[in-house]
């Protein structure tokens, strides 16, 4: 019999403006095994846990109830609190009285009576519980970085300064990802390689980093401490020991009608190529698409040319299989598709542009040497058009719904660079409205405007279109109420961003929640901004939420402090919640271990005693280590055999009785 | 076949060539469209405001009669669809103006936008088929052809599921299936002006102008349109830069059964 006390929180008034407390402690008074119960103003104040401290030692209490907010809150503040006063952590349930029921009903007398419904429902649980021990598990001290772009760097270079090794997994064949892509950044406008290249040297340099390019995660097993992750390293066809980087075999290579996606496919590319002159690694990388010679058989003149012999035509992917404690998930972002916005006619007109294209043209690596010059036709654009918001805060379903966050600045960038390059230009920019938080940012914008002279048009455009070789772009004038026609030269859409799509495949390998428009969640929009909710997961850069430079890298060092806050434990506490088979029970049809995500159930054979006979039979084990609690076996097992400590079918059931009551 | 049919008023006065032609065609097509009973005006511009319901109910009553007869409502002036079609989608989703509506009307058993409301051309391409239509044409166009859209058939976009409004290709479609070349010019889908004209006189003038030399400039001989509005703007403050017909008086062109 256990001797329960319960504890209902007012939550100053969240929960006691809707909910009557003091009737919620007194209708569970009798309730069975309940010895004691009381509200308090905040429950989660130290004097509130004294008083739950003082109630277990004054009345012996065996568990104890709390009523309050959500377990995602305070379930760790009172499992400590009940430890202090020698109860085991295990006896504590939470009653969500607060998101569950104040938060979410008005009238007063409802909410009540659900909040003595929440609250019972707990009792019957503690009623069932028993203490549990949590088990130990090493922390294996390596952390893996998915994705190099400069989240992913700037998070394994802090990792690898406090002592860990660190792997970056990049999929294209060199890190730097989009920051590499940039000309200039705001609001300092200082070189964007110049400040992204030094970094990416230190990687290279760095003892504690490996970086394996051209390679992709493929499979992730294990849990916090321990995770297990198989990664395939795509065949490049150069041995990157052997490779120099002379670049000869890009001279040599007939093939040269490639798209050089570094360049936003402006321009072409030889089949085999280093990406650009600062990539790292410094290696080549053969497209096989486009290789004559492993398409035909034919051709091999690359490997004739290279000095190093590092060519080779018959390299595979290959497998790698490595251990972590940590995951940390920097997969960036790519712009939309803009094939959907007919209006501004993307598709149709060569000169009708993005913004990352521009940057491209805007570099002096880029296609045309850092000349502004328009695609169509090489000439010097005289009038530019930006239109900002293109599938941003878009409810019409071609595009996003949220606000990229980063386009008012870039584009107030771009108007600027070009109004500095080039005075004579005249540059024109659509906007619904100007965006620029930040320190410096607004600033920034305003130096567009009033110094720069570049004409902000409050408005949307609606169409855009060519006439006589003339982009005529159609759009409104708020403020002035009238409809404008602007004929330019070059057209800049500044599309929205979205995350690079492979972060789906990742967020399924690493059971990671991810939102609608494909962000990955974090643990707590305020207090939890960089763990995902899968223990041993953080999220850096946009994969999380739209962000620019400065918060990407804000972001990644606060995900190495939390990986590096892990890899220094030794060993870590394990989840007692596990699952377990009842050998007598179970009959080994392995339908437990087929539905198990985390591979946790193994099958032996073991002789049991079964009415008064002895059988060798197979049944079901469970790795405590490797269970993460997830209860999906319980409810597969046909035979009942499988139970969750903690979480029983009993304890369930009781739960369910009580709710069912009313 | 049978098909309901809602003509509207304007197709009974100033654009009657649009409803006859659009008959003749539909005959020797295969389809046969009945004119649904006692029909009133649509209302003629779809009402914004949440509580306007008067002016919705005769779109509700020719939808439920066409509820009876066969489910499906065939409409051709792009005003009256826009109308129609809008109405029963406030009927389908929008709880409020669906029990207003039915209250007010005392239907014997309440409309909830279960007609399906189609567009004559809607009707060409997936009842009939242009394929069908391709293989009837005796006399091919053979001559270049703008399709001119307007808005009321394409926005809101959501709500007509007309076709992209922003590169929209049905009519384009009808001209390759009677003999024609389609012309894309840029002003096909922008507004001719509608009833600001009685306001401001010259912006339909300005539009209709302005839409008839971009079809010119890109090659069109005529420009087709579904929309009396339209035709009538067009025709009226358009300085004659281009013929402008009703996409109807093409068809039954090509199918020979032109009066």
């Amino acid at each position: 019999m256990q001797r329960i006390g319960v504890f209902i929180c007012w939550c100053g008034s969240n929960i006691a403006a809707t909910v009557d407390v003091e009737r919620v402690a007194d209708a569970v008074k009798k309730d069975q095994g309940v010895v004691y119960s009381a509200t308090y103003q905040y429950m989660c104040s130290e004097n509130g846990q004294q008083l739950i401290k003082n109630a277990i030692k004054e009345h012996s209490l065996t568990g104890i109830v709390v009523g309050s907010c959500s377990p995602r809150m305070h379930e760790a503040t009172f499992r400590k609190t009940a430890e202090a006063a020698g109860l085991n952590s295990y006896m504590v349930e939470i009653a969500n009285i607060r998101e569950h029921c104040s938060w979410i009903h008005k009238d007063r007398e409802e909410a009540t009576e659900k909040a003595i419904i929440l609250v019972r429902t707990a009792i019957a649980k503690v009623n069932l519980n028993a203490p549990l021990s949590a088990g130990e598990s090493p922390v294996i001290k390596r952390a893996l970085v998915i994705g190099g772009g400069i989240a992913g760097i700037q998070a394994a270079l802090d990792i690898a300064e406090a002592g860990f090794e660190v792997d970056i997994v990049e999929k294209n064949a060199t890190i730097g990802g989009r920051m590499a892509q940039i000309d200039k950044t705001f609001p300092t406008l200082d070189c964007s390689a110049c400040i992204l290249t030094p970094k990416m040297v230190d990687c290279a340099q760095n003892e504690k980093i490996d970086i394996l390019s051209y390679s992709e995660v493929e499979e992730v097993k294990g849990f916090v401490g321990n995770f297990s992750v198989k990664i395939k390293r795509k065949a490049r066809f150069v041995d990157e020991k052997k490779c120099t980087g002379c670049k000869l075999c890009m001279e040599k290579c007939p093939s040269k009608k490639g798209l050089d996606e570094f360049n936003m496919k402006l321009n072409k590319r030889p089949a085999i190529y280093i990406p650009f002159a600062q990539a790292i690694p410094n290696v080549a990388v053969i497209d096989p698409e486009q290789c004559i010679k492993l398409k035909t058989g034919k051709c091999g003149l690359c490997q004739k040319v290279c000095g190093a012999g590092a060519i080779d035509y018959t390299q595979k992917d290959e497998y790698i299989e490595r251990g972590y404690g940590a995951i940390v998930v920097a997969t960036g972002f790519k712009p939309i598709e803009l094939n959907a916005f007919n209006e501004f006619g993307y598709s149709e007109n060569q000169d009708v542009i993005t913004s990352l294209e521009l940057e491209r043209i805007m570099n002096a690596a880029g296609p045309t040497n850092g000349v502004l010059l328009r695609p169509s036709d090489g000439e010097h654009p005289k009038v530019i058009t930006f239109i900002q918001c293109v599938g941003s805060r878009d409810t019409s379903g071609c595009g996003k719904p949220y606000c990229s966050k980063i386009c008012c600045m870039y584009t107030a960038k771009h108007a600027m660079l070009i109004r500095e390059k080039y005075p004579d230009t005249e540059v024109h920019v659509f906007y619904i409205d100007v965006r620029t938080p930040g320190k410096n940012y607004d600033e920034f914008f305003r130096r567009a405007v009033e110094q720069y002279g570049v004409d902000y048009i409050k408005g949307m455009v609606g169409k855009v279109y060519n006439e006589n070789g003339k982009l005529m772009v159609q759009g409104s004038n708020l403020i002035d109420n009238e409809q404008v026609l602007i004929e330019s030269d070059l057209v800049v859409l500044a599309a929205a961003i979205e995350p690079e799509p492979s972060v789906r495949k990742i967020a399924t390998l690493l059971t990671a929640s991810i939102d609608t428009n494909n962000f990955l969640t974090e643990s707590h929009a305020k207090l939890r901004p960089v763990e995902s909710p899968t223990a041993g997961v953080y999220l850096a850069g946009v994969c999380q939420g739209p962000k620019d430079i400065p918060e990407t890298v804000s972001q990644a060092s606060a995900c190495a402090a939390k990986v590096i806050g892990l890899l220094v434990k030794d060993k870590l506490k394990t989840n007692p919640c596990v699952a377990s088979a009842n050998e007598t029970m179970c009959n080994g049809c392995s339908q437990c271990a087929s539905v198990c995500p985390y591979g946790a159930i193994t099958y032996v054979e073991k002789e049991l005693r079964v009415d008064g006979k002895t059988e060798l039979r197979r049944i079901a084990s469970v790795n405590p280590a490797v269970c993460q609690g997830c209860g999906a076996c319980t409810v597969t097992c046909p035979s009942g055999a499988m139970d969750l400590k903690g979480f029983s079918s009993k304890q369930i059931m009781s739960e369910v009785e009580e709710i069912c009551k009313r | 076949m049978k098909i309901c049919y809602y003509p509207g008023c304007t197709l009974k006065t100033k654009s009657q060539a649009l409803d006859q032609t659009a008959r003749l065609a539909a005959l020797a097509l295969g389809v046969e469209m009945e004119e649904i009973e006692n029909w009133q005006c649509c209302g003629a511009v779809y009402p914004m405001a949440r509580d306007e319901i008067a002016t919705k109910l005769s779109a509700v009553r020719a939808l439920d009669y066409a509820k009876h007869n066969g489910g499906r409502l065939l409409t051709l002036c792009s005003a009256c669809h826009n109308v129609i079609k809008r109405t029963n989608e406030d009927m389908r989703s929008d709880g409020e103006i669906c029990s207003r509506a039915n209250n007010y009307l005392q239907l014997e058993e309440s409309y909830r936008g279960e007609t399906e409301v189609l567009h004559y051309l809607e009707m060409l391409k997936t009842v009939v088929g242009f394929d069908n239509i391709a293989q009837k044409v005796v006399k091919p166009l053979n001559r270049k052809v703008g399709a001119y859209y307007g808005c009321l058939l394409l926005r809101p976009s959501g709500v007509m599921a007309f076709d992209n409004p922003e590169n929209p290709t049905i009519i384009e479609d009808f001209i390759r299936a009677l003999g024609g070349t389609p012309v894309i010019y840029p002003f096909r889908n922008e507004c001719c002006g509608a009833y600001v004209g009685l306001k401001n006189p010259d912006l339909p003038k300005k539009q209709s102008e302005r839409i008839l030399r971009s079809a010119k400039e890109k090659g069109a001989e005529e420009v087709i349109t579904a929309c009396p509005l339209c035709l009538y703007n067009l025709n009226e403050k358009g300085s004659g830069i281009l013929p402008v017909k009703y996409f109807t008086e093409l068809l039954a062109e090509a199918l020979g059964v032109k009066s």
